[in-house]
């Protein structure tokens, strides 16, 4: 290949650039006005936690960052064992159905959010599972569960199996490999996979949607509610705080992931 | 026969359990009641019937249908025709910075996507950052009208699911053998003939992943519209969730997903169709994640 | 050559990349209708010499004139020059017919004209059939009849091969060989072809370059290159060769000279100048020893060896004699089950000569 010029790699850094700051561009904005002391947002009227005071002070939005906390805990950790072990299950072994499972994983990481949205809240009226806590909590576990499935399966396959065999030999049951081999060497990505689930949690809004009922309020719904009524200072501090946990989050998963590469 | 242990049966029943309730349950649940009717009482009943899939023709629904399916078709171009150029400067970046550039890529992915869609709005307002630099720099005398308009939802959908674009653009580009284009130049092929004849066929898995990541999603995210597009520009997110939440019409809703689902299922096999042409796997294997 | 005309010449081609420097002042004159063949060890700059040719690569200085015209600035896609590369670099996503399309329709070549030229090329490497296949349905050797078909249909100047036959097993390439001199032959298209084997390269080419480090070792005939090595790296770089040092001891004009070898006095022939005292390498092709009992009496000027290693190869027999000096000394003859000389074993002590004026005299150089 001919070397490329210097101009056509400088006009591919400029590009690259250039769509980044598009990319974080409305963030910044919105992490500063959080911090603007004018209401609107339009021009810069001086550095303020007024807007923070405001929102920690704000009981509802409170409750529902503490209903929030609780579902992305709870349907982060499920999702995690369910997913580890089914992970563990299509490397390992080889079972009838392994295809049909693994296609399900498949479909229902490209099923569009809004389908399994209307699917699941069927599914909760037809079983009459109340929709609040429960409904939530089965929704999330559910798109949570194959992002885990993929994140511990590839790291899963990096293994050198003859050392399950070696442990086999040595006498462990299939448990004990489990807890004794697999799950510590499998750990980071049992951590990025557990956090990566935490934020889809918190964040999602689609099949949320759908699924609560009006006695259990959510942070993001909440948030939907206040922002479809204008922009407002107190939004913005909430959704900096929100974007904060996010990416702080992910950094560390994926920090957790690169560690040992 | 091996013996049938606890822990392979846990392992393995978990998961199945849950994704045949979870997924696979309702998914069928969805189709069946979109052959349903609609009822005041029990929400559907029977008797079984197409109707609710002629509704979809009706003129009405026609157009919705439509303009959604066509702000999310711009929405998908818009993000192939930045994302890749895009993922192509990435393949391009030394070994050790690709991996960083992807990371800043997929990161807002994982935070609230309805937190960045407000945030849009800041930009896109009358008074939002981008009128201010056209009247500043004096391109316009007046504000241009962006927000509530089928402009400002084309720009935040493509804002949004830029990375599920880029993602599979890269991992099909990577994959790029450097030694055809050397075989297309040596045989006379100039930029643009090795760029249509070589890097698009041979990038077609990715292309097609790429938009069915973004075309199926864009059609669902109806806060998009509710924030951006005002009420007059609707996704199909927005009707089925009129027809769920507001009207009850489950029936007419199930059907309109159903449509979804087909288009998925169409997208797939062009997936498979291209992948098998260009002779090798690539793109939707989760793997990216 | 039925004519000298000189295709492509290539002048004081230069290229470092940092502070490795791949080529240096590398000049050369390949003729028209040659087989013209770059020889070399990995990393000798054949390969960048090939993609200099090709445009795939630019020289940092230096001139390439085709046919009289400089193409040192035209990008790859404007030369009339084309490659066989060496992984074949076919597409995967066309059938066998549109890769070797791809080409003449590149080049604007009238539709109905392209079929035919096609199917002619095809037909060439009897590959007629294979048309509608995909390259991944082919066998390796089918493919690289593909790569050629593919090049030659453009009808080049001049035709590249980048280690063409490199992937294919021993037998297959053995095949190739044949068939691409057969095909240089029939289509009078000059061929530049890369290798850093030896045997293939002196087996087909009418001349032979061998480079290293960037620069021409030695530029001929396969024949001269073989029997008349320039120097130390081209002597072993083609073919096994024995290694004796000696010392001239007298001149006697017109290159002969008396050399002192492993403690005898020869009258050897030697195209260089030397004066007394000059330490010499004096270089045998392992065929060209002779290995015979120690007790035939007609034997005078030999040298006296132990047996320590024997090889039946099949068509020789091939054996390695120490001499007293610890020298090793690698022979190869020709099986001949008749002959009772044959019948020494090992340990045995032999003599060893070879026939006059068939090794090479050259200045030391360490081994």
């Amino acid at each position: 290949m001919a070397p490329t010029s210097k101009s056509s790699r400088w006009l591919s850094w400029g590009y690259l650039l250039g769509v980044l700051v598009v990319l974080y561009l409305p963030i910044a904005v919105l992490v500063i006005n959080s911090f603007n002391a004018s209401k609107y947002g339009n021009h810069w009227a001086g550095f303020t936690w007024k807007w923070y005071e405001k929102l920690f002070a704000n009981e509802g939005l409170m409750q529902a960052a503490g209903h929030s906390v609780l579902i992305a805990v709870t349907s982060a950790t499920l999702a995690t064992i369910i997913g580890t072990l089914a992970a563990v299950a299509l490397h390992r072994y080889q079972f009838k159905g392994k295809a049909v499972l693994s296609s399900m994983v498949f479909v229902s990481m490209l099923t569009p959010e809004i389908v399994l949205a209307i699917a699941l809240l069927i599914v909760f009226i037809v079983l009459g599972v109340q929709l609040g806590f429960w409904s939530l909590l089965i929704a999330h576990v559910t798109f949570c569960l194959p992002f885990v499935i993929v994140a511990v399966y590839s790291r899963l396959k990096g293994f050198d199996m003859k050392m399950l065999e070696a442990a086999r030999d040595l006498g462990a049951t299939e448990g004990k490999i489990f807890l004794k081999i697999i799950l510590p060497l499998a750990l980071p990505a049992v951590a990025s996979g557990w956090l990566l689930s935490f934020t889809l949690s918190l964040d999602d809004v689609i099949v949320s949607a759908f699924v609560t009922g009006p006695s259990y309020e959510i942070l993001p719904l909440k948030i939907y509610s206040m922002v479809k009524v204008g922009v407002s200072p107190e939004v913005n501090a909430i959704s900096t705080t929100l974007l904060v946990v996010s990416l702080v989050l992910v950094i560390i998963s994926q920090l957790l992931l690169r560690e040992e590469k | 026969m091996p013996q049938l242990n606890q822990f392979r049966f846990w392992a393995i029943g978990l998961a199945s359990v849950w994704l045949t309730c979870f997924v696979f349950m309702p998914n069928l649940l969805v189709v069946f009641t979109s052959f349903l009717t609609r009822d005041p009482v029990a929400t559907v009943a029977l008797p079984a019937t197409a109707e609710n899939y002629v509704r979809t023709l009706d003129v009405l629904y026609l157009q919705v249908l439509w303009d959604s399916l066509r702000m999310s078709l711009q929405a998908m171009l818009v993000c192939l025709v930045i994302g890749y150029p895009f993922a192509m400067c990435i393949a391009k970046l030394p070994k050790k910075w690709q991996p960083i550039a992807l990371f800043l890529v997929i990161l807002p992915f994982w935070t609230n996507s309805l937190v960045r869609v407000y945030a849009l709005q800041f930009l896109l307002g009358n008074e939002g950052l981008f009128n201010n630099i056209l009247v500043g720099v004096g391109l316009v005398k007046e504000p241009v009208q962006m927000l509530y308009t089928e402009f400002a939802v084309i720009v935040g959908l493509s804002y949004i699911l830029l990375p599920f674009m880029v993602l599979p653009l890269f991992s099909a580009i990577e994959k790029l053998d450097l030694r055809l284009h050397q075989a297309a130049q040596d045989l006379g092929a100039g930029a643009w003939s090795r760029f249509w004849h070589i890097t698009v066929p041979l990038t077609s898995p990715g292309i097609i992943a790429g938009c069915l990541m973004v075309l199926l999603p864009a059609m669902g995210m109806f806060f998009v519209s509710d924030l951006l597009g005002g009420a007059k520009n609707l996704l199909l997110g927005n009707v089925i969730k009129t027809q769920f939440l507001v009207t009850r019409d489950w029936p007419f809703g199930s059907a309109l997903s159903v449509l979804l689902i087909v288009l998925l299922g169409f997208m797939l096999w062009l997936y498979y169709r291209a992948a098998s042409f260009v002779n090798k796997q690539g793109g939707i294997n989760g793997s990216d994640f | 050559m039925t004519e000298a005309r000189p295709l492509l010449i290539l002048t004081g081609l230069s290229k470092t990349y940092g502070s490795n420097v791949v080529l240096n002042k590398f000049d050369l004159t390949i003729y028209d209708g040659e087989f013209f063949t770059l020889l070399g060890p990995s990393g000798c700059g054949k390969t960048t010499v090939l993609r200099m040719i090709a445009g795939l690569e630019t020289a940092d200085v230096g001139e390439i004139r085709l046919a009289g015209e400089e193409i040192s600035q035209l990008p790859a896609e404007q030369r009339p020059v084309n490659t066989v590369f060496q992984s074949y670099a076919l597409f995967p996503h066309m059938s066998v017919f549109d890769n070797v399309a791809f080409g003449l329709k590149m080049s604007g070549v009238a539709k109905n004209e392209i079929a035919p030229r096609v199917t002619e090329a095809l037909e060439m490497v009897r590959l007629g059939d294979f048309a509608n296949r995909k390259p991944a349905q082919l066998s390796g050797g089918q493919q690289q009849r593909v790569a050629i078909a593919r090049a030659v249909v453009n009808r080049p100047k001049l035709l590249l091969l980048d280690e063409s036959l490199s992937a294919l097993d021993y037998k297959l390439r053995q095949q190739m060989q044949l068939e691409l001199k057969r095909l240089q032959r029939k289509l009078g298209i000059t061929f530049v072809y890369v290798t850093h084997d030896q045997e293939e390269a002196l087996s087909m080419s009418d001349r032979v370059v061998v480079m290293n480090k960037g620069m021409v070792q030695q530029l001929g005939t396969p024949r001269e290159i073989y029997e008349n090595p320039a120097n130390l790296f081209v002597a072993k770089f083609i073919g096994e060769i024995n290694q004796l040092a000696g010392e001239i001891v007298a001149v006697d004009g017109n290159k002969e000279y008396e050399v002192k070898v492993e403690g005898l006095q020869w009258t050897l022939h030697a195209d260089h100048n030397f004066k007394v005292g000059d330490k010499v390498n004096v270089l045998l092709r392992p065929e060209d020893v002779r290995v015979e009992y120690r007790d035939d009496p007609h034997l005078t000027q030999v040298l006296m060896g132990t047996v320590i290693e024997r090889n039946y190869k099949g068509k020789t027999l091939d054996s390695i004699i120490r001499l007293p000096s610890g020298v090793e000394l690698m022979a190869s003859e020709f099986f001949d089950e008749d002959d009772p000389s044959f019948d020494y074993s090992l340990n045995q002590t032999v003599a060893v000569k070879w026939v006059p004026g068939w090794e090479v005299v050259m200045p030391y150089e360490a081994p």
